[in-house]
């Protein structure tokens, strides 16, 4: 092993941030799930899930049209006025200055992918171009996806450049950065990616779990590993970095267990929409069914809440 | 928290664990169908104690009265031996594969009421219902369920060698796992052919009488098992009757001593399952955040009520203030509090007297200069409750390192090498579990032979499973429970 091969840069790294047992987090995380979050405590719970949503549509065939429909859902998810808008819409670059048309001026942000999403697999100057055109349209917020072709080799501080960049290229935009843990696959891989972007961000920036684009997203394990590297971070820097899990959150119960671990991990100050984000899509009306749930005591059909995924 | 400073007086970040999102309460419903009295069980019926006499069960969340339970004297606990004696030839006589039958049957009869066992478990003895329902009554019944495999397949037990049961055989159990401790002692020698006479602990004897109940309904023969409740002089007559070919205990060391004293010169068989203070040993290659949920589920499961608890934590210096600071954070979001709340992490202390020896203890650290930390927690004002603590600057020869306090208390102590980890771990009459935390196999293989513990859990801890045997070095007591080992324990080979 040569002091520059790939697996001494990986050991280093882990030699430094320490490593991770995956049977440890999974009996974690299954503590998270035999939590029973009642009444007053349950709402609370869905309306802080609705007002940290990134409603996303990333689709080929994604029109001015779809993301107006989404953004007007975004401002005004229900006719219940308890019910807070979500945090921002998420779109692809091209989409942008359509929603920015809706939402702009609103608590809403406007946050668009970016980095040749999801995978990535293009030149840096284009990569980069990309972000800046994204951000000249209008965009609040950029979600990148990271180098994992560089990151799996060792390269980790291409990995890390690359998203320093990406920050200088964002301006004023806070930046998300997308690990796309399951193609980073172990739980120590997780946590040493997580510790490569946090070292590049600013406060306020997130680490994000996935694209959405593969079979596996976001777990509770994944969620696990990255908000204990925010911790980590936080306590070592005083620098408080966001998180973003990302697909596969579509039941309104998954979004209260990854808020028990949030409040069990990293406490009350991250439990806002500035620090936390789900991304998802068809978890919206599953919080808002919930919620109609609590209020009236029975389930609404899924046809009486707008924009219901099987309209499409 | 208040931001503090370090050593270099830069602002310290810290976490909030506040409440910004208090969970409203979420008891558990299920009716635990608890009789007003309870009586002995004996004979497959349940009758009045010849004394006529009861005690009070109470249940220690809120200090209330549950039941009557029978206070069982020398007749009773007679009776309870002839039955037994009765019915142990036709049970022995009866093939392993019927014996299986009646096994499964009070194994899937439990699973049954598994939620109704659950409550009325957590009610007796103080312990969250997460873990009487995600732990105590399954396990219970995966215990029935394996030794219901055993009972046909007996000729296996010891390869070449025929076995066969002992006779009837006494047994008294302890109160931190009533029901699961109740299945350990029952389960094997049953399938074995032995017949039974045990006794709860005076404090949680309802789960036992309830499953008398499930016996019943299981068609076991009557004699078989046969329950006799009370306390301490009800045990010393069940252990020291001469109708017993064998006693199994589970309970304090100095009790175990007692009984064996009392059997010195008799040739009844023992089997001892004693106290401990195991060390839970983390090195500086661990996983850290698993190693703290580790030492957490080491020392606050069951409130600590557990003889094989991690009740040492021995932290290698190089990263024991990491450690430390984690599972301070780690154990300001345990939830103390009603037992039969679903989000409870610690419920009640199991007796006054247990309260006030844990109480005793902890005076004893602070007095002898270990520093002592607790989180801020709200404890209901009735009923039996200790926070979760910690003690730093812990050594070898503080009474919170050495003696077995049996509660939600854990002493720190550090090491430099892995010899004196050793050296420390093994420093103590206690031989019952310990726990390694290490990235590197090759040390937990070696650091599995040199400690003197019955069990050692490698980056792990509290981990339980019928097929495997449990039991103690040194003043832990002898013999194993589980597995093939457990049930040779009930055997005699031919």
């Amino acid at each position: 092993m040569t002091p520059r091969s790939p697996h001494a840069a990986h050991a280093r790294l882990l030699d430094e941030i320490g490593a991770v047992d995956c049977v440890g987090v999974e009996e974690r995380v299954a503590k998270y799930m035999t939590r029973s979050i009642k009444k007053a405590s349950k709402v609370w719970g869905l309306r802080m899930a609705v007002s940290m949503t990134d409603l996303t549509t990333l689709e080929g065939k994604d029109t001015p049209g779809k993301i107006e429909s989404l953004c007007r859902k975004a401002l005004h998810p229900h006719d219940d006025p308890a019910v807070p808008p979500v945090a921002a819409v998420c779109v692809y670059p091209s989409m942008v200055r359509h929603a920015k048309r809706w939402v702009g001026g609103s608590r809403v942000r406007v946050a668009s992918v970016a980095t040749a999403f999801p995978s990535g697999q293009t030149h840096y100057r284009t990569r980069l171009a990309e972000v800046r055109g994204a951000v000249a349209d209008g965009a609040d917020e950029v979600d990148m996806v990271i180098n994992r072709g560089a990151f799996l080799s060792g390269d980790f501080s291409r990995v890390q450049d690359e998203i320093a960049g990406v920050v200088e290229a964002c301006g004023a935009a806070a930046l998300k950065v997308i690990l796309e843990v399951s193609e980073l696959e172990t739980y120590d891989s997780i946590r040493a990616a997580s510790f490569l972007a946090m070292g590049a961000l600013r406060p306020g920036d997130f680490i994000k779990t996935s694209t959405g684009k593969t079979s596996l997203n976001a777990t509770l394990g994944s969620n696990q590993v990255m908000i204990e590297a925010i911790r980590d971070f936080y306590l070592d820097t005083a620098v408080p970095i966001g998180m973003k899990p990302a697909g596969g959150i579509r039941t309104a119960k998954q979004s209260l267990q990854y808020l028990i671990a949030v409040k069990e991990t990293l406490g009350d100050a991250w439990l806002t929409p500035r620090r936390y984000r789900f991304g998802a899509t068809s978890l919206l009306n599953d919080l808002l069914r919930q919620i109609e749930r609590e209020r009236t005591g029975a389930y609404q059909a899924p046809y009486s809440f707008s924009e219901a995924a099987e309209s499409y | 928290m208040p931001p503090s400073t370090t050593p270099r007086g830069r602002a310290r970040a810290g976490l909030i664990f506040g409440d910004l999102w208090d969970f409203d309460p979420a008891p558990e419903t299920a009716d635990p169908k608890l009789k007003e009295r309870y009586d002995l069980f004996i004979d497959g019926r349940f009758v009045r104690p010849r004394s006529g006499r009861y005690f009070d069960s109470i249940n220690p969340a809120n200090e209330r009265k549950l039941a009557d339970i029978a206070l069982a004297g020398t007749a009773d606990v007679d009776a309870a031996y002839a039955a037994a004696a009765r019915a142990f030839r036709p049970w022995a006589a009866t093939p392993g594969r019927e014996r299986g039958k009646y096994l499964f049957r009070i194994a899937r009869l439990l699973q049954d009421r598994a939620r109704e066992f659950a409550v009325a478990e957590t009610m007796d003895g103080g312990k969250p219902i997460r873990e009487s329902r995600d732990f105590d009554v399954p396990m219970a019944a995966a215990h029935f369920f394996y030794h219901a495999g055993w009972a046909d397949k007996l000729e296996y037990v010891a390869p070449g060698r025929a076995v066969a049961p002992l006779g009837v055989v006494g047994q008294v159990i302890p109160w931190n796992f009533p029901l699961l401790m109740l299945a350990w002692k029952l389960a094997p020698a049953l399938a074995m052919g032995n017949c039974v006479v045990l006794k709860p602990a005076e404090t949680t004897s309802i789960t036992a009488l309830k499953l008398a109940e499930i016996l019943q309904d299981a068609g076991l023969p009557p004699g078989v098992a046969n329950f006799v409740t009370g306390a301490g002089e009800t045990g010393a007559l069940v252990m020291g009757h001469p109708g017993a070919a064998k006693v199994a205990f589970t309970g304090s060391t100095e009790v175990g001593k007692a009984i064996m004293r009392q059997l010195a010169g008799t040739d009844r068989r023992m089997t001892m399952e004693l106290g401990g203070k195991a060390a839970n040993i983390v090195f500086d290659d661990a996983p850290i955040d698993q190693a703290v949920e580790g030492i957490v589920d080491g020392i606050f499961f069951n409130q600590g009520h557990v003889c094989c608890a991690g009740s040492r934590l021995l932290v290698h210096e190089p990263v024991a203030d990491r450690v430390i600071s984690k599972l301070k954070d780690r154990i300001r979001v345990l939830r103390v509090g009603d037992p039969l709340d679903k989000n409870t992490d610690l419920g009640a202390i199991n007796s006054k007297a247990q309260l006030a020896t844990i109480r005793r203890l902890v005076a004893a650290g602070v007095r002898e200069g270990a520093v002592l930390f607790q989180p801020p927690c709200r404890l209901p004002e009735r009923g039996f409750y200790f926070p979760p603590t910690l003690f730093t600057n812990v050594t070898q020869s503080h009474r919170i390192a050495r003696e077995e306090i049996f509660g939600p208390v854990l002493a720190i102590l550090t090491f430099r090498t892995v010899d004196e980890a050793i050296e420390k771990a093994n420093n103590t009459p206690y031989g019952l579990s310990a726990g390694v935390w290490t990235d590197k196999g090759s040390r937990i293989l070696r650091m599995s032979t040199e400690l003197k513990a019955g069990v050692v859990w490698a980056n792990t801890f509290n981990r339980f499973d019928p097929s495997s045997p449990f039991g103690g070095y040194k003043e832990s007591g002898f013999g194993r429970e589980g597995g093939r080992q457990g049930l040779l324990d009930y055997s005699r080979r031919a």
